[in-house]
């Protein structure tokens, strides 16, 4: 389990969850990045930067 | 086997990948965050096998993967593909090397020669960022007004790079394009993207759905992925009155819209074919 950094929501990470990993709030629906696994640690994901993405 | 996964966020591609690397018991597969990376040049050693390239900025990948080659670590893809297919420019110059068809392209440097350029092309074009994904900042310019204003926001707001002007006639694509995917010497799949939108990047909400391969889209996108260098690429083809040209190739490419879309299992193909580049061999 892990807080959503946004709403305080508890959210569930399934086995196998990845540091760095993107998911999103079920609750508030926001983009969080998994910034630690051990103990689960959550914030809010990174902005889209000018060189992002293909 | 030791393979190392450059990544920053990890995106369903990328936990798509590491899944399909868990299923290789001999691989030992280590993440580097590019976030967290701090080179000492001439003094780094790294024991990689072969690397992967999936960071999310373009820029992030490019100066690492040189550095780690630097180093002798067989990168996939390679910073020579990197270099190539991150700027649109480079990737244009190299489709007309090939001989491959692309849609017209022109290229200026200040706002009037881009202006004389738009003037002679004809309307519409459509202006794009050299660098840059996602549709961001490309513009669709339909007439001589939109052109002047266009251009001096760029010269005005822009970072350098956006004063080269890169200028492609637009092509009329009856809302949808299509992108193939490449790895090695196979054209493994493609998709078509549709959208209400003259922009149809899945990014900006377009909707894929498969494209059968034609021995056109093959041909072409092999050679395309041949112009820039070869390894996993994804090209972007526009269907014309004249045939299939080719729009862009994508390096570090974006497929988590296209598995079930095209029922081919595109990460399982890339680890093969990573490993097979480690091993030295073309499986």
């Amino acid at each position: 389990m892990a807080l959503c950094s946004v709403c305080d929501a508890d959210i569930s990470l399934p086995k196998g969850t990845v540091q760095g990993e993107l998911i999103e709030c079920p609750e508030c629906g926001s983009e969080l990045e998994v910034v630690s696994t051990n103990p689960f640690v959550l914030d809010v994901a990174p902005q889209e930067e000018e060189d992002w993405g293909q | 086997m030791k393979v190392g996964m450059l990544h920053s966020l990890i995106r369903k591609e990328e936990k798509y990948l590491i899944e399909e690397f868990s299923k290789h018991n001999d691989v030992e597969l280590v993440m580097i965050d590019d976030r967290k990376l701090n080179f000492v040049l001439g003094r780094n050693e790294f024991d990689y096998d072969v690397l992967m390239e999936r960071s999310i900025n373009h820029s992030r990948a490019l100066h690492a993967l040189r550095i780690f080659e630097s180093l002798g670590v067989k990168c996939v893809n390679s910073s020579e593909v990197a270099t190539v297919c991150g700027d649109k420019l480079l990737t244009s110059i190299a489709l007309q090397e090939a001989g491959i068809p692309q849609p017209e392209v022109r290229v200026a440097f200040t706002e009037e020669s881009a202006l004389a350029a738009i003037e002679e092309m004809g309307y519409p074009v459509v202006l794009k960022p050299a660098v840059g994904s996602w549709g961001r900042l490309i513009t669709k310019v339909n007439d001589r007004d939109a052109a002047e204003a266009i251009l001096e926001h760029k010269t005005v707001l822009g970072s350098y790079h956006h004063s080269i002007f890169y200028i492609q006639k637009y092509v009329e694509k009856d809302g949808r394009d299509i992108r193939s995917f490449v790895i090695g010497d196979e054209c493994i799949a493609a998709i078509y993207r549709e959208s209400e939108h003259w922009i149809t990047n899945t990014a900006r909400g377009a909707k894929a759905y498969n494209c059968p391969l034609t021995d056109e889209i093959r041909d072409l996108s092999l050679r395309a992925a041949k112009a820039v260098g070869g390894g996993i690429v994804a090209i972007d083809l526009f269907e014309t009155a004249d045939g299939i040209s080719v729009n862009e190739v994508n390096y570090t490419m974006e497929f988590k819209n296209s598995i079930t879309t095209t029922g081919v299992n595109i990460p399982e193909k890339m680890v093969n074919y990573v490993l097979s580049q480690a091993r030295g061999n073309n499986e």
